[in-house]
């Protein structure tokens, strides 16, 4: 069952390839034909049935744990990926634009193959997890968090139709730092995958903050090493690292966090050498037909829909549970403030929409600021400020 | 003040921007489109500016401040995570130091700065507070004027009004069964239809204008709730550590509850005796290496008659419960929740006493760590004394033995042996693993035979009474962002003049799903679809292609 829930997932991983290709395919419709082309028929049927597919991973995998797969970072980040599938078919049907399909599948492949980078085992509960509260606040949060996901896909179109690219500014520069990090997120993936498939693997022996001799196995190699690290005999042969780091940085994670970047930088440069352009440059074609008003109308409504959903999920349900397992509503933990920064954000955002009239690029920037600290929350909260919240453990 | 008469003969109140009923414009302005975000009312602090007062009710009310007052919150507590707080730290660190020890200079700043306890300083809280002040103001200052001028709208509206809005188009037709047809296509969307001389205003959705206002004042009560829990009796928290077998008074309920620690149970996932589906990740961590349980069974009890100092209290039980995490005990208003233990605490040690040379044992010694006897009797003349004790056993500055804490971490004992050959007794000062014979060399000797140990589970006592404020309010919040958010306010106008037909619409929010509403309810009828007169002025200005982009 285990075997045959992965298979599904890897199906709707590659279904949603395909239909964002399709999705690709309503580019070269004429513009005025129907809204509703056979391209874009063709591309929601195949998403609807990817996120079928990935369903039935979930279900699966929850009749075989006998807890519902939200229980650590790889569960938790494909499911989120799900969530952004499930709000842009959603989506899809009140706006019918095809377009934001062909921006909101890649993010949610991007989501799910970083996902699928972390241990994939089923893992028990520990105490603090064995709560219905779980499944309750884990789903609603994320839901709410791929709603508002959406919006920074909407806000990413706006911004490529929108900005000039007859000349270099500020708001290329940024544009441009956004795909980047698009980039490299995949470059993390690519990375992380070849060392995995060459099985690369060497173990130091290093000496944590305590003074404490610790043993750690690097995955890629030790561009920094850890305090004081010695490559132990068996991996003698490995690559030595270039530079040390001090104790209190973990620098495994940086050395996976130079990697990303360094693979993300070639890969963004390839694109460049080919492209001969700015990326946002050459992706604007893709969006010329698009309806700015349109697209800054989603975008906000992917806010108003998200924002009501995050808040029962991410604070409401979370404060409940909080209460019930450790004793406090609220503790200030990091992934809490995050949730609160999150919330916090998002007000902003309305009132400055409402009150202000920050329509249109403004908007677009905030709803990409936005996405950020969402995704700040999924990845840096979890690896690197680590509370109890975090799944990093196990 | 004095109010201002409109020509259509409604009185505004002072400071109006258009007229409440026929929204005629009071000042002649030169914008073509009207403001429409509170009707156009007299907000007080739009019409006065004098007093302190009103420079205070004004600086609140603004969203301009409260926006920077949510981001100022916003930052800061996103500064609160650069570093834990000092709540997370281990126990018995000195802040100061461990904030420089742990992150050098920064961590240094950080704790210079007060961020190491950013959440409970005062600028934190004034910021929270100054957001429920600013909540509280800027809504009064829009509710009423707001509920005043959607109460006061009239059907028929000015011609300035209608070509003010962003929808709008003049259609020259004369049907009579148009607006017939018409009214029934908005009647079957749920339009509420008011009609004079032939004018239309079609609404709905008015009830979504409010959604803001009760969202507010959810997050008001919910702040105050926040705010109750320093009053003193609403909030109890405390920590029962308590061993197996004991019995104990919980603390925070002046006496009126005991409970019992009957076993603390700790589980781990081992390999081959879970699921095995868990298999690879028990082999990733280790057999034996991730909590599955953490478990009091407890009982509790109720003391019975009066509190008599120095007597031992009556207890009755009340009721038998599994502690665990997620699942507290819980009982008139109070709540036990499993929060930490320690395994294995010593309880017992166990000595015989024997002859040092033939070995012979003449009993054994059964020392209580929490509670020991001093005199221990073993027959035939043998007999111990216990003259020191030291649960946490240390050599103090002066080489003398010393405790750090009540906590049997590591017992020493100072006995006194008595035999019939040694009626004067001989002493004898024992550790774990040493023995000390201060006055020379002892025919006697107690040796160590056996430990006894028990787990301590440790519980936090809670009662709360802010729990169901916090409650309300988060439930009228969830209550009022669903009404502004799900729903919007949609009016329609439909006016003949002179043998034409000029329709204006208005929405709050979503005004896709009116286009796409009205173009469905006009279909047919020879109406001209409004122009969205926004879109309009932005291409205009933008002087770019069709849908307002600059390439
Ligand atoms: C964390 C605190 C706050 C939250 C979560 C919050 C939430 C909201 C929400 C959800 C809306 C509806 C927005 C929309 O429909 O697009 C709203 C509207 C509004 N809020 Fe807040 N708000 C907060 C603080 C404030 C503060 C401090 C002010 C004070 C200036 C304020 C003033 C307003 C105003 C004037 C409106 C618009 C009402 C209208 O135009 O009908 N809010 N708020």
């Amino acid at each position: 069952m285990v075997q045959l829930s992965s298979t599904l997932l890897y199906i709707a991983f590659v279904l949603y390839l395909i239909g964002t290709l399709f999705f690709g395919g309503t580019i070269r419709d004429k513009k005025g034909a129907s809204r509703t082309s056979r391209w874009a028929t063709i591309g929601i049927t195949v998403t609807i049935s990817g996120f079928i597919s990935q369903l039935g991973y979930f279900i699966l995998r929850w009749i075989a744990a006998g807890h519902a797969p939200v229980s650590n970072l790889f569960e938790y980040t494909t499911f989120f990926g799900m969530m952004l599938v499930a709000a842009f078919i959603i989506i899809y049907f009140i706006y019918k634009t095809s377009v934001l399909g062909l921006f909101t599948l890649p993010i949610a492949l991007l989501i799910i193959a970083y996902a699928s980078m972390f241990p994939r085992e089923i893992t028990p509960l520990i105490p603090a997890l064995q709560s219905d509260w779980l499944k309750i606040h884990v789903t609603t949060a994320a839901a709410g968090e791929a709603i508002l996901a959406v919006s920074f896909a909407a806000g990413l179109i706006y911004l490529i139709r929108a900005v000039d690219q007859s000349k270099p500014s500020k708001r290329t520069f940024w544009l441009e730092f956004v795909l980047f990090c698009l980039i490299t997120t995949l470059g993390f993936v690519a990375v992380s995958s070849a060392f995995s498939i060459a099985g690369y693997e060497a173990k130091f022996k290093w000496i944590d903050k305590n003074g404490m001799e610790k043993e750690v196995i690097y995955n890629m190699p030790a561009l920094v090493g850890p305090n004081q690290g010695q490559l132990e005999k068996e991996s003698a042969d490995r690559f030595q690292p270039l530079a040390e780091m001090p104790a209190i940085i973990n620098a495994k994670r940086l050395n996976t966090v130079i990697w990303s970047l360094f693979g993300g930088a070639v890969l963004y440069l390839l694109f460049r050498l080919v492209l001969r352009k700015r990326v946002a440059a050459a992706l604007q074609p893709l969006v010329k037909n698009v309806n700015l008003d349109l697209t800054d109308e989603i975008s906000y409504r992917a806010v108003a829909i998200g924002f009501p959903v995050f808040t029962l999920g991410a604070l409401i349900f979370a404060m409940i549970w909080a209460q019930i397992a450790w004793t406090r509503f609220w503790g200030w933990d990091p992934k809490e403030v995050w949730a609160l920064i999150t919330w916090l954000f998002y007000a902003a955002f309305l009132h400055l929409r409402l009150s202000k009239g920050w329509h249109g690029e403004k908007s677009a920037w905030l709803a990409v600021i936005g996405f950020a600290i969402i995704m700040f929350n999924l990845v840096a909260v979890n690896l690197v400020i680590a509370g109890l919240h975090s799944y990093a453990g196990m | 003040m004095e109010q201002v008469k409109c020509e259509c003969g409604h009185v505004n109140p002072y400071g109006t921007a258009f007229c409440e009923s026929c929204g005629k414009p009071i000042e002649e302005t030169t914008k073509p489109l009207l403001d429409m975000r509170y009707e156009g009312s007299a907000r007080r602090s739009q019409t006065y500016n004098k007093t302190i007062i009103d420079k205070i009710w004004n600086f609140f009310s603004s969203v301009k401040v409260g926006v920077w007052l949510i981001v100022i919150t916003l930052i800061a507590s996103a500064i609160g995570t650069i570093f834990p707080q000092e709540m997370y730290l281990p126990p018995n660190v000195t802040p100061a130091q461990y904030y420089e020890d742990q992150y050098g200079w920064a961590g240094k700043l950080y704790y210079e700065l007060g961020f190491n306890n950013l959440y409970g300083s005062w600028w934190y809280m004034l910021l929270l507070a100054s957001i429920g002040v600013s909540l509280v103001i800027c809504s009064l200052d829009r509710v009423i004027p707001l509920y005043r001028a959607l109460n006061n709208q009239g059907v028929v509206r000015h011609e300035t009004f209608l070509r003010r809005q962003r929808l709008f188009s003049i259609t020259n037709v004369n049907d009579e069964r148009l607006f017939e047809t018409v009214k029934e296509r908005l009647a079957k969307r749920r339009y509420h239809i008011r009609e004079e001389n032939g004018n239309i205003l079609a609404e709905k959705g008015r009830f979504s204008r409010w959604g803001p206002y009760v969202n507010h004042i959810g997050l008001i009560i919910f702040l105050i709730g926040a705010m109750l829990r320093f009053v003193p009796g609403m909030y109890v928290d405390k920590v029962l550590w308590i061993r197996e077998g004991e019995t104990k008074e919980i603390p925070g309920t002046n006496g009126k509850y005991f409970l019992k620690n009957e076993k603390f149970i700790f589980e781990t996932y081992e390999k081959g005796k879970e699921n095995e589906v868990f298999n690879a990740a028990i082999d990733r961590v280790g057999s034996g290496m991730v909590a599955k349980t953490y478990q009091t069974n407890a009982v509790l009890y109720k003391r019975v008659g009066p509190v008599i100092p120095g007597d031992e209290p009556k207890l009755q039980k009340v009721k038998e419960y599994k502690i665990r995490v997620n699942d507290p005990l819980k009982y008139d208003h109070y709540a036990l929740y499993q929060v930490d233990f320690k395994l294995n605490e010593l309880s017992k040690m166990s000595f015989q006493l024997i002859d040092k040379k033939t070995g012979t044992s003449f009993g054994t010694v059964t020392v209580d760590l929490r509670n020991p006897t001093s005199s221990y009797n073993l027959g035939k003349g043998y007999r111990v004394e216990l003259l020191s004790y030291f649960p946490d056993f240390y050599f103090d500055n002066d080489g003398n033995p010393a405790t750090k804490t009540k906590i049997p971490n590591n017992p020493a004992f100072v006995f006194k042996m008595y035999a019939p050959d040694k009626p004067k007794g001989e002493v004898s000062f024992v550790a774990i693993r040493q023995t000390i014979e201060p006055f020379g060399n002892n025919k006697y000797k107690m040796a160590f035979a056996g430990i006894e140990t028990r787990n301590v589970s440790a519980l936090t006592v809670r009662r709360d009474f802010t729990l169901w404020i916090l409650g309300v309010g988060g439930t009228i919040f969830m209550i009022g962002v669903i009404q502004g958010m799900y729903w919007n306010h949609r009016r329609i106008w439909l006016k003949q003049v002179n043998g034409e037909v000029w329709l204006a619409a208005h929405t709050n929010k979503n005004w896709f799903g009116l286009k796409n509403e009205i173009k469905s309810i006009i279909e047919g009828t020879g109406l001209a679809m409004p122009v969205d007169q926004a879109e309009m002025k932005k291409k205009a200005a933008q002087g770019g292609n069709e849908h307002g982009a600059t390439q």
